[in-house]
């Protein structure tokens, strides 16, 4: 099969449609069979600033982003002036005719920072700020410019809908570029009007109108363009099922499935949009006819509510969780550490962005794993599970809640705006195997015959549990130190006993959780050289990885997924048979790399790290391996692609 | 069989200072419990932290005892994932008027049906006797160097104006009328908050109980103190809303009533309105089986440990293929 790999971007400002354009074009390649990654990029505002999605199309799965963009939708100047530089010689911009003139220097959502680094790039190349002559220059290194009059085609939309003012579809550029696009890459258009169709299927007014400029659009390109562009998209035999999804609603489906019953959360990007997905399906049905189930997501008035709430939901036997961002954990924390005292199964799904404070509050980060592994005063155990991709943030949201059951404690769900923020297209996600495991549960009959204690000393440490209201089975619960019935006691000897059995589960879940739930290797077992890292530069690494093999190298992959407790004697076996060890994060000091050496005496030789808020692409991180194998490489290695 | 209030009883020491009012709330909950024969295992008390958060290991039933503040959001997960929970939140004045109180008001805004007493002391007990939000501004109580800087709040004028749709004031000595005031609260449909005066003899000595009693000013008639507490009930005041029409003069009624203080303090039901949905009607509403099948009762898994629940709709919407 001819390979296929196209890198379409499309940029606008917030609040122009920019995602429902990417939506629309990745379900249209979808339903034709191609495998699709797509990663959004927006401003922490809601209307003007500028976003953009980039887009990978491919005959086979893709998991990164590379650097390159073989077509640019720009819905704006400023979109043209953002990426002007990612785009391949043989690869084109679509962009609107009637903006060509416009002084780039004066667009006011460029920030002033960004303008004098622009300005030194411009005068270095003896360019003026015109667009056009930007777009000369690009011209130049073999990209095509098509030059598309944006108002003439809204214009002839609205005529062919009976529209008397412009105004009223300015809304339409994005499909118009799709359209474009899909065009200018023969596509087939029956498909991506399938997708307009289905993206708008709750706004039936609106699906004819994208209709007529989809259409419009798409034989305009043919029609001017036609043979103007080497790229073409192929639809491919598909006999499989499959989904195209984001992190965000492969947390929502996963927390379902493995029986989420309350929600809680306080709106924060990138949760929120999770929450609000379950909530649009609290109505569930189950496999067994007649039976309902439904799903109660609840908005607090804040993190500190959100995490006792879902506490106070779990004592009751619920599978209860709630979903934030670093802010948002930061309340939380008082809660996690009760949580932890009173071994309560509560699960928290934690998205990274980039942090201190606000920080970039739209933007990537792993910045928060040592906060996650420490937070919260005094000693308890926990679980810390750091999901790679958006199919593991499916399955991680059920396990997370079996690890919670099962051991009783908090469990801590790392995924960070990467993954919460990205498509892709996957086959139907297996579901056979999943088990939903709850732990040690007594109900009323198993409580006739003895006086039961919630936290009665146990050879593992986990006490038998019983949900609030069940008869028979009374108990206290208190963060402060107590006994086996849950009063509160400071006897110096139970102190010591109590924080024994707590701790304790950690050895469990050390024993009982197999390896394979813990890491995952990638590559060849007696490969020279090792790469460690966890969460979402998981796509990019193993792109990277096959590529680089290919070639020659010897390099294999560690993947962490259970962080805390961390399986370190499993990784040093890995880490030390390896002549190199190369961190890869995307936050400033390797925080991995740093509890990898805590926890093992291994250090980390190499370190490649990238904190400027955009995702590791495969193409970056390839560029940074290549030199640590061949000897060329500095210890630390800091990349900052993306705009 | 009838239970009698003693079986609500632990045999875990009482270990407040003697002659706390604490006391009094403690029996009077007991009994309030008795008297309406609900079973031990389907009551929960969840407290803060404070002197008035050790409640729950006092009383057999279940206990959970929080953190600083937050009594009322662990009790609405317990109640919201289990509704045939009897729920009962406890918590100090500092805890549910300064660092809770977030939380107060916008409880209000979803009228769960549980009962929220606040043990009203005037100070941080279990801190050593800082002042409380609901101490009056310029006293100063005994463990502080200066008087109180800061005004008071109305804790009943703030669950009225938060949603609260059972707003009622007791004396924590007066154990029968307590008692009373805590079996309407529990009985009432929606969110009942109780102010329960409690005398701190240890830190208070301001509000304490001779002062409750008037023993500072002697009827030259009679010869005896003049109380300072009189109850709602005895001067014909009626806090029920009938209908949805005369909400905001009940409401504005209660408010002026809340604002007595001083020579005349109410205590008793200030508002009352079952005419406002509670949050559990809401979720119905949308979920409509809630009630018989709530999140606490759901089976999630098959014998063999497969999930049960369908995914069916959600991929219907991911499916491309
Ligand atoms: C987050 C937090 N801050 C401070 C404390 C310390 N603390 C314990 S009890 C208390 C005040 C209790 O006062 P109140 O709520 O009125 O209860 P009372 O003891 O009077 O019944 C404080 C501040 C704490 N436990 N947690
Ligand atoms: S400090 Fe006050 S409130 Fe606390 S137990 Fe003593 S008397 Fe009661
Ligand atoms: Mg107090």
């Amino acid at each position: 099969m001819a390979e296929v790999d196209f890198n379409w971007m499309a940029g606008g400002p917030q609040g122009s449609g920019v995602d429902t354009a990417a939506n629309i074009f990745g379900r249209a390649c979808g339903y034709g069979g191609l495998y699709v990654y797509g990663r959004r990029e927006y401003h922490s505002n809601i209307k003007g600033l500028h976003s953009y999605f980039h887009l990978r199309v491919s005959n086979h799965e893709v998991s990164a982003n590379l650097n390159d963009v073989d077509l640019l939708a720009a819905f704006d100047a400023e979109t043209v002036v953002r990426h002007i530089e990612e785009v391949v010689p043989g690869g084109g911009i679509i962009v609107d005719k009637d903006q060509l003139e416009i002084k780039t220097l004066t667009i006011q959502t460029l920030p002033p920072e960004f303008k004098s680094m622009f300005k030194n790039y411009l005068e270095s190349k003896g360019l003026s700020d015109r667009l056009s002559d930007l777009l000369k220059d690009a011209e130049e290194k073999g990209i095509h410019i098509f030059q598309i009059p944006y108002m003439e085609l809204l214009r002839q939309i609205a005529s062919k809908l009976g529209i008397d003012k412009l105004s009223k579809i300015m809304r339409m550029i994005n499909v118009l570029t799709v359209g474009i696009s899909f065009g200018l890459v023969d596509y087939d258009v029956e498909l991506v009007e399938k997708a307009v169709r289905t993206f708008f299927q709750e706004k039936p007014k609106i699906i004819e109108m994208n209709v007529v400029a989809l259409k419009i659009a798409y034989d305009y390109a043919k029609k001017s363009f036609s043979n103007d562009f080497k790229h073409n998209l192929q639809k491919l035999p598909v006999k499989e099922e499959r989904i195209f999804l984001s992190g965000n609603q492969a947390v929502a489906v996963g927390k379902v499935l493995g029986g989420c019953r309350i929600q809680t959360y306080y709106p924060i990007t990138p949760a929120a949009d999770e929450s609000e997905y379950i909530e649009a399906h609290e109505v569930l049905k189950t496999e067994i006819p007649g039976m309902d189930a439904g799903v109660i997501v609840i908005q607090t008035e804040d993190e500190i509510a959100a995490i006792n709430m879902a506490s106070g939901a779990a004592l009751t036997g619920t599978r209860a969780a709630t979903s934030t961002s670093g802010p948002g954990f930061s309340l939380m924390v008082e809660g996690l550490s009760w949580a932890g005292n009173n071994e309560v199964p509560v699960v928290i799904t934690y998205y990274q962005r980039g942090a201190p404070s606000t920080g970039l509050p739209t933007r990537h980060g792993q910045d928060d794993l040592r906060f996650a592994i420490h937070a919260g005063h005094g000693e308890f155990p926990r679980i810390v599970l750091a999901s790679g991709d958006i199919k593991e943030c499916f399955y991680d949201a059920i396990t997370a809640f079996n690890y919670a059951e099962r051991f009783q404690l908090p469990v801590i769900h790392l995924i960070d705006k990467a993954l919460a923020n990205s498509s892709q297209t996957f086959p139907l996600f297996e579901t056979k195997e999943i088990k939903i495991q709850r732990g040690n549960i007594l109900d009323e009959d198993k409580l006739k015959y003895f006086e039961y204690r919630r936290f009665s000393f146990t050879e593992s440490g986990v006490s038998p549990r019983v949900f609030l209201g069940t008869k028979g089975g009374i108990h206290w619960y208190t963060g402060d130190e107590h006994n086996e019935f849950g009063h509160i006691s400071e006897e110096s000897f139970n102190r010591t006993k109590m924080m024994e059995k707590r701790m304790k589960k950690l050895e469990a879940v050390e024993i009982e959780v197999p390896i394979s739930e813990k890491i995952n290797f990638f590559g060849d077992k007696n490969a020279k050289n090792i790469i460690v890292s966890w969460g979402s530069p998981k796509g990019a690494i193993i792109e990277s990885l096959y590529k680089l093999t290919k070639e020659g190298f010897s390099l294999s992959f560690l993947q962490v997924r259970m962080i805390h407790p961390l399986p370190s004697k499993h990784i040093a076996e890995f880490l030390q048979r390896a002549e190199k060890v190369i961190d890869v994060e995307m936050n400033y000091s390797g925080q991995l790399g740093g509890i990898i050496r805590e926890k093992t005496g291994i250090p980390m030789d190499f370190q490649i790290l990238k904190y400027n808020g955009r995702p590791m692409t495969t193409t970056e991180v390839y560029n940074a391996l290549k030199p640590v194998l061949l000897n060329q490489a500095p210890k630390r290695q800091v990349l900052t692609f993306g705009s | 069989m009838a239970l009698n209030w003693v079986d609500y009883k632990t045999d875990v020491f009482v270990d407040w200072c003697p002659g706390c009012g604490n006391f009094g709330i403690l029996v009077a909950l007991q009994m309030a419990l008795a008297e309406l024969g609900l079973e031990p295992h389907r009551v929960v008390l969840v407290s803060g932290i404070g002197c008035s958060g050790k409640v729950p290991h006092f009383v057999k039933v279940y206990g959970v005892h929080t953190l600083h503040g937050r009594t009322l959001p662990f009790a609405q997960g317990i109640k919201i994932a289990n509704p045939d929970l009897e729920v009962i939140a406890i918590g100090g004045d500092g805890d549910g008027l300064g660092i809770g109180v977030g939380h107060l008001v916008n409880a209000g805004r979803r009228n769960l049906d549980i009962t929220y007493l606040i043990h009203d002391n005037g100070v941080y007990g279990l801190t050593k006797g800082q002042v409380s939000p609901t101490l009056q501004r310029g006293l100063k109580v005994k463990a502080v160097p200066k008087p109180n800087i800061n005004d008071a709040i109305n804790p009943i004028i703030l669950a009225i104006a938060s949603g609260y749709t059972f707003v009622a004031r007791a004396y924590a000595y007066d154990t029968s009328h307590l008692k009373e005031i805590i079996k309407q609260a529990i009985k009432h449909k929606g969110l009942a908050l109780v102010d329960i005066l409690q005398p701190c003899p240890t830190y208070n000595d301001i509000n304490t109980k001779e002062w409750y009693s008037g023993e500072d000013r002697i009827d030259p008639k009679t010869g005896k103190p003049i109380p300072r507490l009189y109850k709602l009930e005895e001067v014909g005041y009626d806090p029920i809303v009938h209908n949805i029409d005369e909400e905001l003069k009940k409401k504005i009624g209660a408010i002026e009533k809340a604002k007595e203080w001083g020579d005349r303090i109410p205590i008793g039901i200030f508002y009352k309105n079952e005419l406002v949905p509670t949050f559990q009607e809401r979720i119905i509403k949308r979920i409509p089986f809630y009630l018989n099948n709530p999140p606490a009762k759901q089976r999630i898994n098959d014998k063999e440990d497969h999930p049960l629940t369908s995914i069916d709709d959600f991929l219907k919407e991911l499916r491309i293929t």
